[in-house]
């Protein structure tokens, strides 16, 4: 029947249904109508029937009225004359004995969905509410719903509104929840159903009678009630706590945001919350819907931010079953890799293994991730399982390994070594791009520890014609020049043909700029060429990125927990062909929780800025890898930059300490130098939006630098005398690097003098022994924003004074 | 809220569609179908988003089940209700498939009516619904004699009567030939998923069993019926109980309706089971198998020795633990052996000619088929691969091996259902039926 013509259709149903042959046969006429909606359902246009099926509404049936309404509300709104006919039977409808009749009648009358025919509704709508029987009740208290967002912009009768408040009290709990929607609705614009103390306990005394859904909808509106005080709190607490062992995946869930919604100022009792869901969140990420799983296995992740050692020892219920699909193989690697401690890294290490030679490509690719990301914290094991699968000879597998070795080492500098072996008598030929990305990159900055470099390189520059990816080319360009600074006399030539090619044949602009720089650069000398390209290999060499992202506050993430943004979260990292790898923390939980307790007295403290209560807010997420940081940091250099003079000591407290404190207000600590060298350093970053304006959300990098002033020079010795793990060769660059900075801070100062001076002077004024102990401030912004900028300052500056005066304390104590 | 709910085949016919809150055009059902076939197959195509509405979807019984919303909804209620919904559909209607869907489309559509009212989730419970709903199921399987294979020569009463046969509990729950078709029957089906990896030296790494008991009710009328399990049934790890072949679990949950009072004490549970299914029970165990995991797995591999380095031996003796199973049979029980990217062909020796094995070379893998296992025996099969660019590193890529299997008669943590009695007495016929099965979820055995 698809098949025919629309027309053709319509035309022979019409000649149907209008028989009254037909008509007289119920059974015939029924039949008949079921074929109606059959093409309607499958999509055809069947509109022309309209006057046809109005008059087969009127009849007894209830089956065909049923069927009859499934149709009339569908295409009423393009008949809404022809369906001023159907209210008649509706409303007459409406006073039928049966309370099945009533309450069809009454739920498709508002569901034709014509905001004309409101007029005759209402009267129908209000009788209703005052039904004896409850299905009638059910429907009429949605109706009045249906009515207004029909008519979103008329007043609702107080009458009305007045009702379905006292309707909370109806005996059916059905009705009591449809209560809690309506009003929802309908009050949308005071901020929904307004939730007092009596209102509060009589659903949460009531909830026991609902099922599952109505529970977790009035959990849902709950969250918007404070308690007035502990005691109330925590009666409140303890009648739901039977709710969060529920098996109820929805009620779990919605019970476990309005825990932690109540108690968001009690840490303690969140965590409490969390340990309790944590059974029944295990339940439903092994449930046997695999959808199930998956929303659990998002919302695992969620809390692991903040809990990572929640779930250590169920890692075995991580593992990944054989015949899972993919999405939820890797949801459950990234969640692995969260979890790894001591005891358990043999075990997932070799699980993960298991899943690099999976037939998914995407999958053993989150498996090689997976392992590269262990590998921050469990070097040696994860490099000899990474090394190995090169073993493997298959181009997939390969080429996730090298780029996740690349990651790798730009990380752990020390496993430089075994990537040179692994390197040593390279003969593959990589299709994949991102894969020979890595490999050049590799060569280029190990080549003068791998014998082969130059004649792999040599290959690849043979085959610069045929390449198609601009990026491989100035991966290229540049680990030719690297590799010429090591080994001259090998690369000279072929480096000169690859640069000849670039400049003269290639078409893409960026590859040809960057040879002409080469170009250029190799002109101004060989010093020139070693500091621009040694000198990016890292920024500093004594900076160790802080590896390890402290456990997140539970707010950060609160309020997402049980909407559809974790899943789509998921979706965007997974789908992502480089995948965000999860940073590992090496500081145990037992340091830093510790370093938060000795933290804990500065919360109170008067000077500490409530980041909520200005009208700034900052925030640490989305978090930034330090390879992120580091191209952003240099891509601002010429964007919006301020550096200002803090007056302010370092402070002397331990960089732990520090990041800790910093965190409490919402700024992430990166990285930093070592607490008693010169220049001491340290990266932050920080998200910042306005809550009152609509100014798009600010991108803040920063730099504290504490260059010593005058004083440099005899605290310079005192440094070498405290701490010789400086290598002499790292400070002569830091030397020269710090005299640069130094002019540049001079200079800056007096700018800035004039600029700011309205802000600063005071601490300007100050002079010569203010710049000894200062602090100097570099910040970066994108996109540029003056007012956030000062007010991050502001925040920034506050905590270093109290951080400053607390440890004085402590230290004078 | 949910705005709209649709059902789509996998080709993509419109089967169902509802708008629930005319918030959203009819075009979203084809916006879905562009938007899931796009994705490629890493992708988590559970939730989608296009403009503002989202598209929460599961896929059960080969067909897309989808629901739209604006609002941020919790993805655990909507997940639920369509896994719900689903359930009802099969419950209503017998069996899950694009033509038992199509050909019960107003029964669904009237169920849709009466489930959800503008976008709020009603009622999904069958015992209030079955007052509404008036359209009779169509029955999708036509009568057939193959059928009547329970039934003896000449109509004699044979052994196989004792079993129910597998096709009772795939029928509508409301049947409309009353008395004759519908019998008064109670399934109490306690089932379990094992998952299990087995390392390369026959350690046994991980073992994780989550169970449920399921209840499935063709009564009318039920008041109560109690369960009982096993008495030394334990709960958690701190429950030691003596000598005896205690059956224990980690966690265990029930159904809301179901009455603990006597559980306690006698290990009773008392429920008014609604018709329909549902679940009575779940419970998990990890890591602690009161007997040893049934198959066993000793693969070894070769390389020919025959001068041309081509050939790959792998010989795969499987056994399945002799001491339970001298009664009971494993079935449909099949293995997956990955094999090396370069296998071209594969010649094999089986035991038996019921077995079947074939290579798969866009799986790269070999699959080899056991229709039934006896119970104590031990099968073997040798696979030759000709591999293509055979070397050391090939090995590497041959197992970890995985068993998918069924295993009927048999609960691995050891729960059995010691009686089940209903009251008050039904006054027809009735049959109750208790029926075990463990399933194999991830059955892994490393090399």
């Amino acid at each position: 029947m698809p098949y025919l013509g629309d027309e053709h259709t319509v035309r022979e149903l019409r000649r149907a249904l209008s028989n009254p042959n037909v008509q007289a046969d119920h059974l015939r006429y029924r039949n008949t109508i079921h074929r109606v909606i059959r093409v309607m359902s499958q999509g055809q246009d069947v509109s022309g029937l309209y006057s046809e099926m109005v008059k087969a509404c009127a009849t007894v049936d209830i089956v065909q009225k049923k069927l009859v309404y499934v149709f009339l509300c569908s295409y009423a709104s393009l008949n809404p004359e022809l369906s001023l006919l159907v209210i008649n039977t509706l409303r007459k409808d409406c006073s039928d004995h049966n309370p099945m009749v009533r309450s069809l009648a009454l739920r498709n009358m508002c569901n034709l969905r014509l905001p004309g025919l409101s007029q005759y509704v209402q009267q129908p709508l209000t009788v209703g509410l005052k039904d004896k029987a409850a299905c009638v009740r059910r429907v009429a208290v949605l109706g009045w719903a249906k009515i207004h967002s029909l008519q979103p912009n008329t007043e609702m009768d107080v009458a009305v509104v007045n009702e379905l408040y006292g309707l909370l009290r109806d005996p059916d709990p059905v009705v009591m929840v449809n209560c809690l929607r309506a009003l929802e609705e309908i009050l949308q614009e005071e901020g929904g159903v307004a939730i007092n103390k009596p209102i509060a306990h009589h659903l949460l005394n009531r909830l026991k009678l609902c099922d599952v859904w109505g529970q977790s909808e009035v959990l849902a509106v709950l969250q918007r009630y404070r308690p007035r005080g502990e005691d109330e709190l925590f009666d409140i607490l303890s009648l739901l706590d039977p709710a969060l062992l529920s098996h109820h995946a929805p009620v779990m869930a919605a019970t476990l945001r309005l825990f932690l919604s109540l108690c968001s100022t009690l840490p303690a009792v969140c965590m409490s919350a969390l340990e309790r869901a944590r059974g029944p969140l295990l339940a439903a990420a092994g449930s046997t819907s695999r959808e199930l799983r998956y929303a659990a296995l998002c919302h695992i992740q969620l809390l692991l931010r903040s809990e990572p050692g929640l779930l250590g020892e169920h890692y075995k219920r991580f593992f990944c079953g054989y015949a899972e699909p993919p999405y939820i193989k890797q949801n459950k690697m990234q969640v692995l890799v969260e979890l790894v401690n001591d005891d358990n890294v043999a075990m997932v290490l070799d699980e993960l293994r298991g899943y690099c030679t999976d037939v998914n490509t995407e999958t053993s690719q989150t498996a090689i991730n997976a392992i590269g990301s262990i590998g921050r914290s469990y070097t040696d094991r994860c490099l000899a399982i990474l090394t190995g699968l090169l073993g493997l000879k298959q181009e997939h597998i390969t080429s996730a390994v090298l780029q996740t070795l690349r990651d790798l080492v730009w990380v752990c500098p020390q496993c430089g070594d075994a990537v040179c072996s692994a390197l040593e008598g390279w003969e593959d030929n990589l299709q994949d791009s991102q894969g020979r990305g890595a490999l050049l990159w590799l060569l280029g900055v190990y080549g003068d520890r791998v014998t082969g470099a130059p004649y792999l390189l040599e290959d690849c520059i043979d085959g610069v014609r045929s390449e198609v990816s601009a990026e491989v080319k100035t991966e290229l360009l540049t680990a030719t020049l690297r590799l010429f600074l090591s080994r001259p006399a090998e690369t000279q030539d072929m480096m000169g043909r690859l640069l000849v090619y670039c400049i003269e044949e290639e078409v893409d602009m960026c590859v040809r700029d960057q040879a002409l720089l080469y170009y250029r650069l190799l002109h101004c000398g060989i010093e020139e060429v070693r500091q621009v390209l040694q000198g990016g290999r890292r920024s500093d060499p004594s900076l160790g990125p802080l590896i390890g992202r402290p456990p997140e506050p539970i707010s950060q993430w609160a309020s997402i927990f049980n909407t559809l943004e974790p899943l789509t979260l998921g979706a965007s990292t997974v789908g992502n062909s480089d995948p965000v790898t999860p940073k590992l923390s090496t500081l145990t939980p037992n340091t830093l929780t510790s370093n938060a307790e000795a933290m804990t007295p500065t919360p109170g403290d008067p000077h500490l800025p409530d980041c909520s209560s200005g009208a700034l807010s900052l925030s640490v997420s989305p978090a930034l890898t330090p390879e992120e940081f580091e191209r952003l940091w240099l891509q601002l250099e010429k964007g919006a930059c301020l550096e200002v003079c803090v007056a302010c000591p370092v402070p002397r407290c331990s960089p732990e300490g520090l990041q800790v404190a910093l965190q409490l207000v919402n700024i992430q600590t990166l990285a930093f130098t070592p607490p008693n060298t010169h220049p001491w350093r340290v990266y932050l970053y920080t998200h910042t939006s306005h809550i009152s304006t609509k100014t798009p959300h600010t991108l803040i990098l920063a730099e504290l630098l504490h260059t010593g002033g005058e004083g440099e020079k005899e605290e310079e010795e005192e440094g070498e005398e405290e701490g010789e793990r400086e290598e002499e060769g790292e400070k002569e660059g830091e030397g020269e690097k710090e005299g640069e900075k130094e002019e540049e801070e001079e200079g800056e100062g007096e700018k800035e003098g004039e600029e700011e001076g309205d802000k600063e002077g005071e601490e300007e004024g100050d002079g010569e022994r203010e710049k000894e102990k200062g602090l100097l401030v570099v910040m970066r912004q994108h996109p540029g924003d003056q007012t956030a900028l000062r007010g991050f300052l502001s925040v920034l500056t506050t905590v270093l004074h109290t951080l400053s005066t607390h440890t004085a304390c402590t230290y004078t104590a | 809220m949910i705005s709209q709910v649709f059902i789509l085949s996998s080709k993509g016919d419109h089967l169902i569609y509802k708008d629930f809150r005319g918030e959203a055009g009819k075009d979203a059902v084809n916006k879905f179908y562009e938007m899931v076939t796009a994705l490629t197959g890493g992708q988590p195509p559970v939730v989608m988003k296009h403009k503002e509405l989202h598209f929460v979807h599961i896929r059960q019984g080969g067909l897309y089940w989808v629901a739209t919303t604006k609002a941020d909804a919790s993805p655990f209620t909507i997940i639920e209700f369509l896994n719900r919904l689903t359930a009802l559909v099969k419950d209503y209607c017998g069996c899950l498939s694009e033509k038992s869907v199509q050909m019960n489309f107003a029964l669904i559509y009237e169920l849709l009516d009466e489930v959800v009212d503008f976008g709020y989730i009603q009622t999904t419970s069958t015992d209030i619904l079955k007052n509404f709903i008036q359209t009779e199921a169509v029955s999708s399987k036509p009568f057939s004699l193959f059928d009547l294979s329970n039934v003896g020569l000449f109509g004699a009463d044979t052994q196989q009567n004792k079993v129910a046969p597998s096709a009772a509990a795939t029928r509508p729950i409301v049947s409309s030939q009353g008395e004759q078709g519908g019998k008064n029957e109670i399934f109490v089906d306690v089932i379990e998923r094992m998952s299990v990896v087995i390392g390369a030296n026959g350690v046994l790494m991980k073992a994780d069993i989550e169970g449920e008991i399921r209840v499935k009710c063709y009564m009318p009328s039920c008041s109560e019926m109690r369960i009982g399990l096993n008495e030394e049934f334990s709960i958690g790890k701190s429950q030691l109980s003596g000598y005896g072949a205690a059956v224990r679990v980690d966690e265990c949950s029930f159904h809301q309706a179901v009455r603990l009072d006597e559980f306690d004490t006698y290990r009773i549970l008392k429920v008014c089971p609604s018709q329909g299914e549902q679940t009575v029970m779940q419970y998990q165990l990890c890591d602690d198998l009161p007997t040893a995991p049934p198959f066993r797995l000793f693969p070894s591999i070769e390389r020919d020795s025959g001068g041309r380095y081509r050939t790959l031996f792998i010989h795969v003796p499987l056994s399945l633990r002799q001491s339970l199973f001298s009664y009971s049979a494993a079935i449909n029980v099949s293995i997956t052996i990955p094999v090396p990217k370069g296998s071209l062909r594969l010649s094999q020796e089986l035991s038996s000619p019921d077995q079947s094995a074939e290579l798969q070379p866009k799986n790269k893998a070999v699959h080899w088929e056991i229709p039934r296992f006896p119970g104590g025996a031990q099968l073997s099969a040798l696979f030759k691969l000709e591999v293509s660019g055979l070397s050391a590193a090939s090995l590497q890529e041959v197992g970890p091996v995985s068993l998918n299997f069924e295993l009927p008669k048999y609960t691995s943590t050891g729960l059995q259902i010691r009686f089940l009695r209903l009251s008050p007495i039904q006054p027809g016929p009735s049959q109750r039926w208790v029926r075990y099965v463990t399933h194999s979820d991830s059955y892994t055995i490393r090399i």
